[in-house]
């Protein structure tokens, strides 16, 4: 066996300039000419800062924004530094309490809606950064964020229509609002309304 | 299930079916020499890599010497990875400072334990993970160690493919070809090319690929988060194409910087089942007889057409427990319903299941969402998936071997049947072979079951070196019977070198690093070296003209043979684990029982 190390050293040293140097090397070059943004994280920036990214979800506790999905990356949900699940089972009691809780906050946050509460509101997401929410999540916490914004419930709703992307190509996935964005359009309205 | 969702799957399958045939094709004439529309360009490559490493393309090796390059080489890519890992502190590309003194706050150690799980895991395709990549590797850990290895082990994976079939295609010879320039070719003709329109596919899409510091961001909220950045999309593409499945990040194809879009999720999902898909049809082409690749195929397809319908009804469906409290169930024009715990918004019901049967169809272990959080149904289907030995489709290169193991053992039985030596494509299959392909089974068996039980009873001082928690059954998230499913599905993933797991169970302690790590090699080598030793006796045989007594392989009552025997194989060994676990649990769970045990007054 041992005179298959040769080769398999010298193999294995030309594969790791070939695969693990020079590929990654012109996929970089050519994802940062063709597509900067995305490359570099879909980073979203106000005043020069930035703001996050409009791929990772950030959480949101006032009334005045819309709510993210429950998030089980880091101790407070939303720590892109321990993106993750909740990895609780069907038959976990501590899954089974959360749910509990969150419905009755989801309630408890949204009086005006009577509705089932939509399955995305109350579970968390792969990532625990899931951006999105779904459309019955946003037009469930519409009478809220317009109450707290002092804006018509219309105009809320004109928001959600606005920002719900569609399934992509017509078919894949799920339609959806992203969180971070709507948010920021929210509070664009309110400064211009200000000005 | 809703017509949109079925029609993703639809569209999936078709696009796979085809892919087959020329992808299949083209491997083909890469693999036998022939000259492809890729030559011109990457020839130069090809050779000046023989060149430098002193590879003569035109030796061959008998099935000894082919097993033997392959663990040599297994042996010096572990010695690679290990070592890169060990030394990301000393190391450039880092700008987090990886295994120095500035690691942030929260930051895995690369323990020796944890070391030699992953570079174990890599190196044998199975990109098991212990750590979290945000928070434990350095770039060029992730970039030059553990991407090469998503190339090489798949590369390797495919050689072994390759040696079987030129068993079975050749006849009176010794030798199975040239693991080097199997390994070679692979890697230059299949998988970089591959990967490279992949990677920027993915990139367009909104996967990162950078060499920044992780980035600040002031939220909206007045809070401060750090953004994780690097180079993923070329990590990802190759993470796909080889069935390596080894995140970059922690949540793995979940994370949105490795799967931002419904699209690149679509895209992740085929590249798992191309190669596979394909390996069918150069199988066909190698021995002269395209039908026998169709009907494996075939076997195949129902196999997975099957679970992924079960895996997407049980979650969409939904969990009883949950529904009760006063959620949606059934998917509406704007919310998917179900079981969403653990599932990505943007990926619904529909592609998660997809994938997730896909993944475990495949020796890929990616996810795009948490098995552990599946209904005990739909997980029990994943797991089965893998216990099957990942047949279906399968891994690259494992996929397709596993199978012709499992089409060896299928014709044996019905020769048994009607009392006369069974034939495979004008090999006789006789007791050398079929001895060979049983103790690879039994192995397989033995490696998930034994760890199982002895993880399930272990037990450990607490605060100890072993395994902190103490009792090793004390490292799942979960208690009662979904706890002992995610140690099963540990084991079960380690053997299959697969890779996903019932991620709730704590595997970074030294005891289940080291004895997945085992239980990955002994699933690796343990099964590759008695297949080899198949391809070396069927090589020397000659291939005889089918006659009327020939149980014909290329038609529909081979094809049921095959998916009988994967099926019953498969469900004899695990039946009484799986009823231990998922079973059991889909019964507490329709009760209304939790865990800790406290029954609900439904």
């Amino acid at each position: 066996m041992w005179r298959h190390i040769g080769p398999a050293f010298r193999l294995m040293f030309a594969f790791t300039i070939l695969t693990g140097f020079l590929y990654p090397a012109v996929v970089t070059e050519l994802c940062q000419v063709f597509f900067p943004r995305q490359a570099n994280g879909s980073l979203i920036y106000r005043h020069g800062r930035v703001l996050g990214s409009s791929l990772i979800g950030q959480n949101f506790t006032s009334p005045a924004y819309f709510h993210p999905r429950p998030s089980a990356a880091g101790v407070a949900g939303y720590d892109p530094m321990a993106s993750g699940g909740s990895n609780l089972g069907p038959t976990s009691r501590a899954l089974y309490e959360r749910v509990k809780a969150d419905v009755a906050q989801f309630r408890a946050e949204n009086p005006g809606y009577q509705g089932p509460v939509p399955a995305d509101a109350v579970t968390a997401s792969a990532s625990g950064l899931d951006p999105d929410i779904s459309p019955a999540s946003a037009f469930a916490q519409a009478a809220r964020v317009a109450h707290a914004r002092g804006l018509s419930r219309r105009q809320i709703r004109h928001l959600i229509r606005d920002y719900t992307q569609k399934r992509q190509l017509g078919f894949l996935g799920e339609p959806r609002v992203n969180v971070l964005e709507i948010n920021l359009a929210l509070d664009r309205l309110a400064q211009d309304r200000r000005q | 299930m809703t017509p949109l969702g079925l029609l993703n799957i639809a569209v999936f399958f078709l696009v796979i079916l085809a892919l087959t045939k020329p992808l299949g094709a083209f491997m083909a004439e890469v693999f036998q020499g022939e000259r492809t529309f890729l030559h011109p360009l990457l020839r130069p490559l090809e050779r000046l890599i023989y060149r430098a490493c002193g590879v003569r393309e035109n030796s061959e090796q008998r099935w000894t010497q082919y097993a033997a390059s392959l663990v040599a080489f297994s042996l010096v890519c572990f010695l690679f990875v290990y070592a890169f890992e060990r030394l990301q502190g000393l190391l450039p590309l880092n700008p987090m400072g990886f295994g120095t003194g500035h690691a942030p706050g929260g930051a895995t150690r690369m323990t020796p334990d944890l070391a030699f799980n992953t570079a174990v895991s890599f190196v044998t395709n199975t990109n098991w993970q212990a750590y979290a990549g945000e928070a434990t590797l350095s770039y060029l850990v992730q970039m030059a160690a553990l991407a090469v290895e998503n190339f090489v082990s798949a590369a390797a994976g495919v050689a072994v493919a390759l040696a079987l079939v030129r068993g079975l295609a050749r006849q009176q010879s010794k030798t199975l070809g040239n693991f080097w320039v199997d390994l070679t070719r692979g890697v230059v003709y299949v998988f970089l090319p591959l990967a490279f329109v992949g990677a920027l596919v993915l990139g367009s899409q909104g996967v990162i690929q950078n060499f920044r510091q992780y980035t600040r961001a002031a939220t909206l909220q007045g809070s401060t988060d750090v953004i994780p950045q690097g180079p993923v999309a070329s990590q990802e593409a190759i993470k796909m194409l080889g069935t390596n499945g080894g995140g970059f990040f922690n949540a793995n194809s979940a994370h949105p910087f490795e799967n931002p879009t419904p699209l690149s999720n679509f895209i992740e999902t085929l590249m798992i089942f191309a190669v596979p898909a394909g390996l069918t049809y150069t199988f066909g082409k190698m021995i002269g007889d395209t039908r026998q690749g169709w009907a494996l195929l075939a076997a195949m397809s129902v196999l997975f057409l099957f679970a992924v319908f079960v895996v997407y009804g049980a979650e969409q469906r939904g969990n009883p427990i949950l529904t009760r409290l006063g959620i949606e169930r059934s998917a509406t024009a704007r919310q998917p319903g179900g079981n969403m715990e653990g599932k990505e918004l943007r990926f619904g019901i529909a592609d998660s299941a997809l994938f997730a049967t896909v993944t475990t169809d495949a020796s890929c272990g990616a996810v795009s969402s948490m098995h552990d959080s599946y209904t005990p149904l739909g997980g029990l289907v994943l797991l089965f998936n893998i216990e099957l030995g990942e047949v279906v489709f399968g891994g690259v290169g494992s996929g397709l071997y596993g199978m012709l193991l499992f089409a060896m053992i299928g014709v044996f039985i019905a020769g048994l049947m009607v009392g006369r030596t069974p034939e495979y494509v004008g090999k006789k299959i006789e007791q050398k072979e079929v001895k060979m392909a049983m103790l690879a089974l039994i192995i397989m068996a033995a490696n998930i079951l034994m760890f199982t039980g002895v993880s399930s009873v272990a037990r450990f001082s607490k605060r100890g070196y072993w395994n902190p928690p103490g009792a090793a059954a004390e490292n799942t998230a979960n208690a009662g019977p979904h706890g002992f499913t995610e140690i099963l599905y540990a084991y079960s993933s380690a053997n299959g070198n697969n890779g996903s797991a019932f991620a709730g169970i704590d595997a970074n302690t030294p005891w289940y690093n080291v004895s997945t790590g085992f239980a990955i090699l002994i699933g690796r080598f343990l099964f590759i070296i008695p297949l080899l030793a198949v391809a070396g006796t069927l090589v020397a045989k000659r291939r005889i003209p089918s006659t009327s007594g020939t149980l014909p392989t290329h038609g529909a009552l081979f094809v049921g043979v095959l998916i009988g025997t994967v099926v019953i194989v498969g469900a004899l060994t695990f039946f009484p684990a799986l009823s231990l676990g998922p079973i059991v649990e889909h019964f507490l769970m329709v009760q209304g029982k939790l865990f800790p045990a406290v029954a609900l007054p439904w």
